[in-house]
C-alpha cells in the first residue's frame, strides 16, 4: 500500500435481526464509528451477511473508494470468509478487511446490559478501525493438491468415503488398524429397524471396496504420523507384521485350526476362543490370516511349528517385522469411529462379577447364528436358555457417574432390536427394558418401538438402583417405575446392559497428531456442529462417522459419503488456495536464531553467510510464536504485525 | 473514579480453541461482565509481554492469556511458549507493583463455552477485589 494513500474506511453494522440490534443500539454504535479518523462512510444493516448487505458493502467500496472495510457483526470463525470474498469482488484485497465481533463477544454476552453492550460495541469497532488503517494487502499462495486420500479407519463410514472417493478416480489409502476392514459393522447380528442380517448387507460392500482399483487397503496398520498441510499431507503409516505372506495364504484357516494356543475371541466380544494364529471372521476381508505373536508360543520361546506344518501354501513367515510407509495424499478422512462404554471398570449392575450380566454387544454375538453358541441365547452360570430377560438402558451414559452424554437413541434402539428378535423368535420368553426415555427419531423408528410393545415386550421407565444375585444364579433388578410411582423388584435369568457410546481410546491420539479439537464428550469436533458436520478446523482434513459423535449406521454412511464429497471438491480442482498470514522477517534482524528454536514447523532457517534468519512461507502456518520470541522486532507475522495489535491494544477501553 | 467499579479485563484468545471457546459461550448465552475485551490472535504463542504491558498502559486493570489446552495447541506447542511468557511477566508485573495475580493464563478449548464465561466472570471478581490498576491514576484519555 502506498505510503501516502489516504485510508478510507466504510464501517458497517449488522443488527442480525435483534440478535445485536435487540441488545446493542446499532445506529448509536455507527455515529460513533463515524467520527474515528479515517471513517468516511457508515451503513447499518438488518443483515450485513445477507445478499442485500453485501451488495451495500460494495456499493460503498465503490461510491466511496474505500480501501478499508469494517463488519461489525457475528463471529470470524464463520463470517470472516463471506466478507472476504465479498471485498475481493469489489477489487479490494480481502486482507483489508476486518471483522469485529459483537454478536458472539458481545449482544449474546450481554443480554441484560444493553448500555454496558451499547458502550463495549463502540470500543470493539474503534479497535477495529485502528487496525483496519494499518493492515496490509496480502496474496493468498496457491498450492497444488496432491490427488490422493487418506481414509482412516475401514468401518461403514470409512468405507462409503473411500469407496466414493475411489468410484470418482481418487487414489484412496484406506488405513484399517485391525487385520479385516469391517468396523463394528460386522460383529452386529441384525440392524435396526429392517432387522436386516448386518454381515449380509455389510459383506458384498466389503468384497466391493476390495475390488475397487483405486482403494489401496491397509489393513493391520496404523497412521502415526502427519506432516503438510491441505494438498499436500505426507501420511506415515505403521504396519504391524502380520507374519503371514498376503500373497501366499488364501485364508483356509487351516493354521487357526492347528495352533494350539486358545485367546479370548475379541470378535465374538471375549466369548469362545480363537488361535494366536487366526482368521479374523468368515467374512474378512482381505480374508487372510494373522499370527497375534503376544499370544503365540515363541514369545514364550517354545518352539512350536503348527501353524507352519498345518500350512500347504508356505504362507507362515515369522521373519516379518513392524514396517513404516510413507504416502503423500492431499485430503484426509477421519473416521475412526467409537466404543461401546466397558463396565468392567466399575462393575455396573455387578457385570464383571456375575456370571449373568452381559453387555448388549456380548448378547449380540450370542444372537448371532455365527457367534460362539451358534445363535442360542445362553447364560453363563448354567448353560441353559433365559427365559426371563432384562435389559437395562444408558449404562455408560446420561449418567453423572460415568458419562454424562447421551447416545443419540443408538442404544435404546440397539437393545430393543435385541430384545424384538429373541421375542419374536420365542414368544414364551419374557423381556423387560428398563428405560429414562426412548429415543426413536427417525424413520420408522418410532413404528420399531410400537412394534416392540405389540409384542409383548414390557418397557419400565427407571433407572435401576442394583441388580441383586440370587443363589441359584438368577439376579433382581431393583428400580423404581416412575410412570407406576412405585419400587419393582423384577427377578430375571439374564441381565443386559445397554452400554452407551464412548470415544475410542485412539481419538485423543488423533487429535493430537492431526491437532483437531475435541469435544465435552471426548470425540473430535467438527468445524460447525451445524453446517461444516464432516469438515474440522484443518484445512483438507474431514471426519465421519461415530468419531464425531455417537450414530448409526445410516448417518455414518451418509456422513462418509459427505467427508468424500467435500474431500473431492479440493481434489478434482486440483489446487487450493492457503492463507497469507505467515511470518516475514526483515534486514534489522539480528541472526540469534531465538526464533529458529521455538518454530514448532522448522520453517525459520538461519543463513549463517547474511546472518539472518530467513522464513520458508510454504511451511509457516502463521501461528506467529516466533514474531513473539524476537527481541528486536525484526521477525513479524503477516496480519498479525505488533502495529496492528497494538493498534487494538491502545483502543481497548475508552479512559473516563 | 466512579463509585462503582467495574474491572476492564483484555482476553487474549487463539484463533483456534479460546476464542471459539468465547464464541461458544456467546452462542449458549452464558453471561460475563462487558468489561472484558477480546483481543484475537492466530495464536497465544503471538503474545508478546508489550501487547501486556501496552494493555496495563491503556487502561486494563487485569490481562488474561488463553489458549488451547497443553497438547491440543493448533501449532504443536505455541501456548507452551505463551505459558513461559505469561509466567516471567508476572514476575515483572510483581516487581513493578502492580502484582503478579493482574495477569492470568487459561487454557480453554473450543468447545468450553461455559468455562469461558466462569472463567471471566472469576477473573472480573477477583480484580473487582484487588480494585482499580494503580497504573490508571497516571493515565490520560487520548
Amino acid at each position: 500500500m502506498n505510503e501516502e494513500e489516504e485510508i478510507r474506511i466504510g464501517v458497517f453494522v449488522c443488527r442480525c435481526g435483534v440478535n445485536i440490534g435487540g441488545v446493542v443500539d446499532c445506529d448509536e454504535v455507527a455515529r460513533y464509528a463515524a467520527t474515528l479518523p479515517g471513517v468516511v462512510c457508515t451503513s447499518v444493516n438488518k443483515f450485513t451477511c445477507s445478499d442485500s448487505g453485501q451488495a451495500d458493502i460494495q456499493e460503498h467500496i465503490r461510491k466511496y473508494n474505500l480501501n478499508r472495510v469494517v463488519v461489525a457483526a457475528c463471529t470470524p470463525k464463520t463470517h470472516e470468509p463471506t466478507f472476504r470474498v465479498c471485498c475481493e469482488e469489489a477489487g479490494l484485497n480481502q486482507y483489508l478487511f476486518e471483522f469485529v465481533n459483537i454478536r458472539d463477544q458481545c449482544s449474546w454476552m450481554h443480554i441484560w446490559d444493553h448500555e454496558g453492550a451499547t458502550k463495549k460495541a463502540k470500543d470493539l469497532v474503534r479497535m477495529g478501525v485502528y487496525r483496519a488503517k494499518l493492515l496490509e494487502p496480502l496474496e493468498e499462495s496457491e498450492v497444488a493438491v496432491d490427488p490422493n486420500a487418506v481414509v482412516i479407519g475401514a468401518g461403514v463410514a470409512g468405507m462409503q468415503a473411500a469407496m466414493d472417493l475411489g468410484d470418482m478416480g481418487f487414489h484412496v489409502y484406506l488405513v484399517e488398524k485391525e487385520p479385516s476392514i469391517g468396523g463394528r459393522m460386522a460383529r452386529f447380528d441384525k440392524v435396526f429397524p429392517t432387522n436386516d442380517c448386518s454381515i449380509c448387507i455389510l459383506g458384498p460392500k466389503m468384497v466391493e471396496v476390495a475390488r475397487n482399483e483405486n482403494i489401496e487397503i491397509m489393513s493391520y496398520a496404523e497412521v502415526v504420523e502427519v506432516e503438510g498441510f491441505v494438498g499436500n499431507f505426507e501420511v506415515t503409516i505403521e504396519h504391524k507384521p502380520r507374519y503371514i505372506d498376503m500373497d501366499k495364504c488364501n485364508g483356509c484357516a487351516q493354521c487357526a485350526e492347528e495352533c494350539p494356543v486358545e485367546v479370548p475371541y475379541d470378535f465374538n466380544e471375549g466369548f469362545g476362543t480363537r488361535g494366536a494364529a487366526y482368521v479374523p471372521f468368515p467374512q474378512a476381508v482381505p480374508l487372510r490370516a494373522v499370527i497375534d505373536l503376544e499370544n503365540c508360543l515363541r514369545s514364550e520361546g517354545k518352539k512350536c511349528n503348527a501353524c507352519t506344518k498345518a500350512c500347504d501354501r508356505d504362507a507362515i513367515d515369522f521373519s516379518q517385522e513392524k514396517r513404516y510407509s510413507k504416502v503423500k495424499a492431499g485430503v484426509i478422512i477421519v473416521a475412526p469411529g467409537s466404543v461401546t462404554y466397558d463396565p468392567e471398570q466399575r462393575n455396573d449392575y455387578g457385570y464383571g462379577i456375575y456370571d449373568n450380566v452381559i453387555t448388549t454387544m456380548e448378547f449380540e454375538r450370542l444372537l448371532n447364528a455365527d457367534g460362539p453358541t451358534e445363535g442360542h441365547v445362553i447364560r453363563a452360570s448354567d448353560c441353559k436358555e433365559p427365559m426371563r430377560l432384562g435389559f437395562i438402558n444408558c449404562v455408560g451414559s446420561r449418567d453423572i457417574k460415568t458419562n454424562v452424554h447421551c447416545s443419540g437413541g443408538v442404544c435404546c434402539m440397539f437393545n430393543m432390536k435385541n430384545a424384538i428378535l429373541l421375542k419374536e423368535k420365542r414368544p414364551e420368553i419374557s423381556c423387560y427394558i428398563f428405560y429414562i426415555d426412548i429415543r426413536a427419531p427417525f424413520r420408522g423408528y418410532d413404528e420399531f418401538y410400537n412394534r416392540a410393545r405389540d409384542i409383548g415386550i414390557r418397557f419400565i421407565r427407571g433407572r435401576p438402583s442394583e441388580v441383586i444375585e440370587l443363589e441359584n444364579g438368577n439376579l433382581v433388578i431393583r428400580a423404581e417405575d416412575t410412570l407406576k410411582g412405585e419400587v419393582r423388584n423384577i427377578e430375571v435369568d439374564l441381565v443386559v446392559l445397554g452400554t452407551g457410546i464412548v470415544p475410542h481410546k485412539d481419538i485423543e491420539k488423533i487429535s493430537k497428531m492431526l491437532k483437531i479439537p475435541r469435544a465435552a464428550d471426548g470425540l473430535l469436533m467438527e468445524a460447525h456442529p451445524k453446517l461444516g458436520p464432516v469438515d474440522t478446523v484443518l484445512e483438507g482434513v474431514f471426519v465421519a462417522g461415530g468419531a464425531s459423535g455417537p450414530k448409526d449406521i445410516p448417518f455414518a454412511v451418509a456422513q462418509g459419503s459427505g467427508a468424500a464429497s467435500r474431500a473431492a471438491r479440493l481434489l478434482v480442482t486440483g489446487k487450493t488456495k492457503i492463507e497469507g498470514i505467515t511470518a516475514v522477517s526483515d534486514e534489522s534482524c539480528i541472526g540469534c536464531g531465538l526464533c529458529v528454536d521455538v518454530c514448532p514447523y522448522g520453517a525459520l532457517t538461519l543463513d549463517e553467510k547474511e546472518n539472518r534468519v530467513m522464513v520458508v512461507e510454504a511451511i509457516c502456518k502463521g501461528c506467529g510464536t516466533c514474531a513473539a520470541t524476537c527481541p528486536v522486532g525484526a521477525m513479524e507475522q503477516r496480519h498479525f504485525k505488533n502495529e496492528q495489535v497494538e493498534a487494538q491494544v491502545k483502543n481497548l477501553f475508552t479512559l473516563a | 473514579m466512579e463509585a462503582k467499579f467495574e474491572p476492564r479485563i483484555v482476553a487474549f484468545c487463539c484463533n483456534w480453541c479460546s476464542y471459539a471457546g468465547a464464541d461458544l459461550a456467546g452462542v449458549s448465552r452464558y453471561q460475563y461482565p462487558p468489561g472484558v475485551r477480546i483481543v484475537r490472535v492466530m495464536c497465544s504463542g503471538r503474545v508478546e509481554p508489550v501487547f501486556i504491558f501496552d494493555a496495563f498502559k491503556n487502561g486494563a486493570d487485569g490481562v488474561i492469556v488463553t489458549g488451547c489446552l497443553p497438547g491440543d495447541c493448533h501449532y504443536v506447542s505455541g501456548n507452551l511458549n505463551a505459558e513461559r511468557r505469561v509466567e516471567k511477566t508476572r514476575k515483572a508485573l510483581e516487581y513493578l507493583g502492580l502484582g503478579a495475580e493482574r495477569l492470568r493464563l487459561e487454557w480453554i478449548s473450543a468447545s468450553e463455552g461455559m468455562k469461558f464465561a466462569e472463567v471471566m466472570r472469576g477473573f472480573s471478581e477477583e480484580i473487582k477485589e484487588l480494585g482499580p490498576s494503580p497504573l490508571k491514576s497516571q493515565v490520560k484519555n487520548e
